[in-house]
């Protein structure tokens, strides 16, 4: 099966979900015999070019259109369909990023494909095509079988691993047909809220609960997430209270996410909070209530105050940083 | 302005799920169900709009009738009238396609959903809409105004946000900011039952999947304990055994 990846770029470089995604499509292309085409739409800059042949893709569609420097999910959907029908693809691939859950959608249609969004594993060639995705935020897995001639499918941030596969990476050009009823949306600006890790991207997620009893003591949370390279988050009471901004809300009604390491701290874990990170590879809890149900969904935790635990785990993370580089 | 809200009807968020013998369904017994959060989110927006400056607010979901007390819900909050589409909303392009249909026929300025449902997890519909109907959709949108005949949104991106614009018509995706779900007063619920809830026949579409089965995740081991004295245990563990740092 030919499969087609689109590869997400921001300033010229591939994200890291784009190398994920690259990995995934590889898989299945490799299972069945087929050719990974990987779309890049924007600038590209020549190393990150030669990046999507060394993550697999044995041929890069490289889009450079002045009307495409701005996100617009009309447009890109029109791009992504009219490059799958070009190099005759039966699977599209796209990251489950903001962009990606904005385009994809449409590409499916478009395709007369049905979709399955949020895969969390490859997909179950014999007898079919069969993906697995998380349903009832995290305390399911579904099982769909995908009939179409075309399927979609969006995976996960960080839910895939990136691995290296050399193929040729031949570059092409691709002028694809954009009309201009695609454009009736406009970005008028993009406001970014600081140079902090994103948080559905980032591998290690520092959150903390109303266990932290005021927006004023997030500065150790601040800075035990900048030691570990980490994302903050935080459960709902605390951006209800408005602690925090609801972007870093995670749990069933925020954002799912599915870090390697997810340190909650001050949260007594809810049903609602653990659906929304029971897919974190490892959790650490750290909590003075020894009965609080997110003990039973960690993998490591520590009964204590958070004002005395994390001040000495801030100095813990230093010796080991200043140790092991 | 004439606004269509999609209602999605989910298990509360507080309910452990378990499955029927085949594991092709949830199993319903005891279950509350509610409003799709987000989509309560997108219906007061809406509600928010059309008191400002005119305009009705219809809600519609697809499903059975099993479903109407969610609709009486979402009447009771404030919407101008309610269509069910009877039937079982298999999948997100089934459910995008009967909307489609019934926005095609009514001429909406703003179509709003909640961006994704509880349940699945999908926030496909809100695209497939766009993308059927072939007018502009929003996805995750955190504020959302209109002037004259021109909407403004924010939309959230990794690390910030998007402003578009847009005029109408459009689909967008509501997410928690846009605004603070209501809860429904007496003169609301008892104004809910004489309100119009149409119920109407699905319209055909090409099936391009099936649901093979659940499954649940496998349980964590269990947690291991490291004493608050010994904070440094903890970083070990972390480095040496789950090998995350």
């Amino acid at each position: 099966m030919n499969v087609l990846v689109y590869i997400e770029t921001a300033e010229g470089k591939l994200k890291k979900s784009a190398t994920e995604v690259l990995s995934y499509g590889k898989a299945i292309a490799k299972n069945s015999g087929g050719m990974l085409t990987a779309l890049a739409i924007g600038d590209l800059a020549a190393d990150e070019q030669s990046k999507a042949g060394r993550y697999g893709a044995d041929k890069v569609l490289h889009v450079t259109n002045d009307k495409l420097k701005q996100f617009i999910n009309q447009a890109f959907a029109s791009v992504v369909a009219e490059a799958a029908k070009q190099s005759n693809t039966s699977v599209v691939v796209i990251s489950n990023t903001f962009n990606g859950k904005a385009m994809a959608p449409r590409v499916a249609v478009k395709l007369k494909a049905g979709m399955v969004d949020g895969a969390v594993g490859l997909p179950d060639l014999n007898n079919g095509f069969k993906v697995r995705t998380s349903a009832f935020s995290g305390k399911a897995f579904a099982d769909i079988e995908l009939t179409s001639a075309i399927k979609v499918i969006t995976v996960s941030p960080n839910s895939f691993k990136a691995e290296e596969n050399q193929a040729a990476g031949t570059i092409e050009a691709f002028s694809p047909s954009v009309a201009d009823s695609d454009f009736t949306a406009m970005v008028k600006e993009i406001v970014k809220a600081s140079d902090k890790i994103s948080l559905p991207e980032a591998e290690i997620v520092v959150s903390a609960g109303r266990g932290l009893k005021g927006p004023e003591n997030w500065g150790m949370i601040e800075e035990l997430a900048t030691l570990l390279g980490a994302a903050t988050a935080c459960s709902k009471p605390v951006s209800d209270a408005h602690w925090r901004p609801h972007s870093e809300h995670v749990g069933q009604t925020g954002l799912a996410i599915s870090p390697n390491l997810y340190i909650a701290i001050g949260i007594s874990g809810a049903i609602q909070h653990l659906a929304g990170v029971s897919s974190s590879k490892t959790i650490v809890v750290i909590n003075k209530d020894p009965e609080a149900p997110f003990f039973k969904a960690a993998d490591y935790g520590i009964v204590g105050d958070a004002f005395e635990v994390i001040p000495k785990l801030i100095e813990e993370v230093k010796k080991f940083k200043a140790a092991n580089g | 302005m004439k606004i269509l809200v999609c209602i999605s009807h989910v298990p509360d968020t507080t309910t452990k799920i378990s499955f029927t013998a085949d594991n092709k369904s949830i199993a319903t017994s005891g279950i509350q169900y509610i409003i799709n959060p987000y989509d309560e989110i997108a219906l007061t927006r809406a509600l928010e709009l059309t008191e400002k400056s005119g305009g009705t607010v219809t809600v519609i979901n697809v499903g059975d009738a099993s479903t109407d007390a969610t609709l009486r819900k979402a009447l009771a909050i404030g919407a101008t009238d309610a269509v069910r589409v009877d039937a079982n909303p298999a999948n997100a392009s089934f459910v995008a396609a009967q909307i489609a249909d019934y926005a095609s026929k009514n001429s909406f300025d703003l179509i709003l959903t909640g961006r994704e449902s509880i349940d699945y997890n999908g926030s496909q519909v809100a695209a497939m809409v766009g993308e059927l109907l072939n007018i502009p959709s929003v996805s995750i949108v955190k504020s959302l105004e209109v002037a004259d005949k021109n909407v403004t949104l924010e939309r959230e991106i990794e690390g910030g946000k998007e402003i578009v614009s847009c005029p109408t018509p459009l689909v967008a995706s509501a997410t928690e900011g846009m605004a603070e779900p209501r809860i429904p007063n007496m003169r609301g619920i008892m104004s809910a039952r004489t309100k119009p809830l149409q119920v109407m026949a699905a319209v055909a579409t090409e099936t391009y999947q099936q649901l093979v089965g659940y499954d649940k995740p496998e349980p964590r081991t269990q947690v291991k304990l490291i004493d608050a004295s010994n904070v440094k245990a903890l970083v070990d563990a972390l480095h040496t055994e789950a090998k995350v740092i």
